[in-house]
């Protein structure tokens, strides 16, 4: 369901070409939990920014669902990122003036839902995250690990089919990561397909797949498949 | 979703209190000044008797010197008002629906009751078509009638101000008034007139309030009631005395006629060119024939009522508006910026460029809403100021009034001022790459 075929990516200024990318190629099948690990400056987060829509790309072939992305314009991408696409990020990115359910609101009201279906899709996913009593906190006022399940609540009040995760546990210390990490095998376990930027390898072992990326392109040795690997 | 940006507009503004306030306060500031000077400018142009405007001309004859300009206009502009002898002649022919010749007096009241002081107050003679002609408003009775002109009968109409002095605001109508020891019979009183500007003798400062008295133009003249007014000569006459200045070419007086109509008005037209080459024939009106007939608004922008200065000062005023807006261009700039995160995580979220422009946009109305309603507050200070430095001119309460037509205007224009000022920064918002911010949040 998710198919980069050559994918590279370059940025640059007057004198400089900075390849972040290079025939980079990766198919996720739907269910999927695919772990990406590499040495800063790889290429990880870019490769997720492109997967998720929110970088173009220069050469190569991206099909999401099927579809030409390369071909969409920015209300499409942005509908595609809204519908099929959820976010969690490293540092939560939660809007510090807003609580804890309308955080969560944030992408339902992009795409025009009603209200009522709103309420009690935003009522569903924060309990599934177990903060259900801080639904009308602020963000400051929880904890690091509480804010990433908000986090992680957002990304899925709007049922997408990716979850697209940068470092999602690197803000956090080993017992709320942990806790981080069960809900997303959870959340995994439930159908939906997950992809994880992390230099943790520990972490990286919890998924199902794990691919490694150097120089802007998967590194070439074969692909670890950890649950067959540990079975 | 409207009230959706709406709230985030609002939690922007209560997050970015000091940002917001200035970005606020230099609309209002901008506003403010442009409002207080738009709102004189309104209120000197606006149309005192829109009902009737097109109906009411007022009436020129060039009965001047050939060798000297009657005015400032020039040697082609006849007089801006009319002899006795012509305007006694026009209004005796009769030759329109209605027609009005007056002037501005002085009269000194003597109330009846001993502990009152005598008082002088402005008056006006004036012939009996002024008040249904100017849609004059009664408190009580009405104006006086063509046989009390003829029969030079000693009636007044008092204005609601007076008959509060003398009367103590009971109805007045068939009481006398002694004014300058003459006795007059009260016919009517009027309401409160508010007639901006007065159109009728412009010649008298066009914003003054409208007399406080009026009686008959024909016993106001056999009483040798003089003008208060303007009077201006080109040619001396060979008596002296009230008489002989009667029939002087000094002009006076002011001559309205009530027309309908293309027809009429040409008609009218007509019968003054004929009368002006019949005085011709008596060696009198040495210019070309030059007879004007304006309409209330015509006669305005002909006496241009609303002064240069204003129109230059509300120039200014806009220019300094404009700088108050690139002011608040440079701080929503300045906001938006801070925020690029924010707009970054909603792209990422689903939100399309439209819909980031629509929040910053929305947002921006807020700011312009609220510096609207501080505008209007500054507005009505601004004009209080105008009103506390030029007390000395009666006409002054009558320009800083502000009604509700310039309180809407104002949120209206602080509204698109701030919607104009926020296009720039709202398309920086839109051109926010959404990958851009998120690593660093």
């Amino acid at each position: 369901m998710l198919c980069m075929h050559n994918i590279s990516k370059v940025y640059r200024t007057d004198s400089v070409e900075t390849h972040a990318l290079r025939e980079f190629s990766l198919t996720v099948d739907e269910g999927e939990f695919v772990s990406v690990t590499g040495p800063s400056g790889s290429g990880k987060t870019t490769f997720l920014n492109i997967a998720g829509l929110l970088e173009e790309f220069t050469n190569g072939k991206y099909e999401l669902d099927g579809n030409d992305v390369s071909r969409l314009n920015d209300r499409d991408r942005s509908r595609v990122r809204n519908e099929k696409i959820g976010f969690i990020f490293q540092s939560f990115n939660l809007i510090p003036e807003l609580d804890i359910y309308d955080n969560v609101d944030v992408p339902l009201r992009y795409r025009g839902m009603k209200a009522a279906e709103r309420k009690q899709r935003i009522g569903r996913v924060i309990e599934m995250v177990g903060l259900a009593s801080r639904m009308h906190h602020l963000p400051s006022q929880l904890s690091g690990g509480q804010q990433q399940r908000v986090a992680i609540a957002r990304a899925l009040a709007g049922e997408p089919r990716f979850l697209l995760a940068d470092e999602p546990t690197g803000n956090l210390d080993s017992a709320m990561a942990s806790s981080v990490m069960e809900l997303l095998t959870e959340i995994n376990n439930s159908g939906t397909t997950i992809i994880m930027v992390t230099h943790e390898a520990t972490l990286a072992r919890r998924a199902g797949r794990n691919i490694s990326v150097r120089d802007g392109r998967v590194n070439s040795g074969p692909a670890m498949h950890i649950a067959a690997a540990t079975a | 979703m409207i009230r959706y940006y709406i709230k985030l507009g609002a939690l922007s503004i209560r997050k970015n209190p000091v940002l917001s306030a200035l970005m606020v306060a230099a609309i209002a500031i901008g506003i403010s000044a442009c409002m207080t000077i738009l709102n004189i400018n309104y209120v000197m142009s606006g149309n005192p008797i829109p009902h009737r405007s097109d109906v009411l001309f007022h009436v020129q004859l060039d009965s001047w010197d050939p060798n000297q300009s009657a005015d400032d206009g020039g040697l082609t502009e006849p007089p801006n008002q009319v002899t006795y002898l012509d305007g006694t002649a026009l209004v005796k022919a009769r030759k329109a629906r209605r027609q009005v010749l007056s002037y501005q007096s002085s009269r000194v009241v003597q109330p009846a009751d001993r502990d009152l002081r005598p008082f002088e107050v402005n008056a006006r003679s004036t012939t009996a078509d002024f008040f249904p002609m100017f849609d004059a408003p009664f408190l009580y009775g009405r104006g006086w009638d063509q046989a009390a002109d003829d029969n030079l009968e000693q009636v007044v109409v008092l204005g609601a101000d007076v008959n509060e002095r003398i009367f103590g605001g009971e109805n007045s109508v068939g009481r006398t008034v002694m004014m300058n020891d003459d006795v007059y019979r009260v016919v009517g009183v009027l309401d409160d007139w508010s007639l901006v500007p007065r159109f009728y003798d412009v010649t008298t400062q066009a914003f003054n309030e409208v007399e406080e008295l009026f009686f008959p133009f024909s016993v106001s003249v056999a009483k040798e009631v003089g003008g208060s007014g303007n009077t201006n000569c080109w040619k001396p006459w060979d008596e002296a005395g009230w008489s002989a200045f009667l029939n002087s070419e000094c002009v006076w007086m002011q001559m309205w006629v009530e027309l309908h109509g293309a027809d009429e008005e040409q008609d009218y037209m007509a019968f003054l060119d004929a009368y002006v080459e019949s005085q011709k024939a008596i060696g009198r009106f040495p210019r070309p024939a030059n007879n004007r007939l304006n309409n209330v608004m015509e006669w305005m922008a002909d006496q241009e009522v609303v002064a240069d200065d204003v129109q230059v000062l509300l120039g200014l005023a806009i220019l300094f508006l404009i700088v108050c807006l690139l002011n608040t261009i440079g701080l929503l700039l300045a906001k938006i910026m801070r925020r690029s995160g924010d707009i970054s995580l909603r792209r990422a979220l689903g939100a399309s460029r439209n819909a980031i422009f629509s929040q910053y946009i929305v947002e921006a109305g807020v700011i312009g809403f609220c510096g609207g309603i501080l505008g209007i507050g500054l507005t009505w200070l601004g004009l209080r100021g105008i009103e506390v430095l030029y007390r000395q001119y009666e006409f002054v309460e009558n320009l800083v009034r502000m009604d509700w037509v310039m309180i809407l205007a104002a949120v209206a224009l602080a509204i698109i001022s701030a919607l104009g000022a926020a296009l720039y920064p709202t398309w920086r918002a839109c051109r926010i790459h959404p990958a851009a911010q998120l690593k660093t949040l």
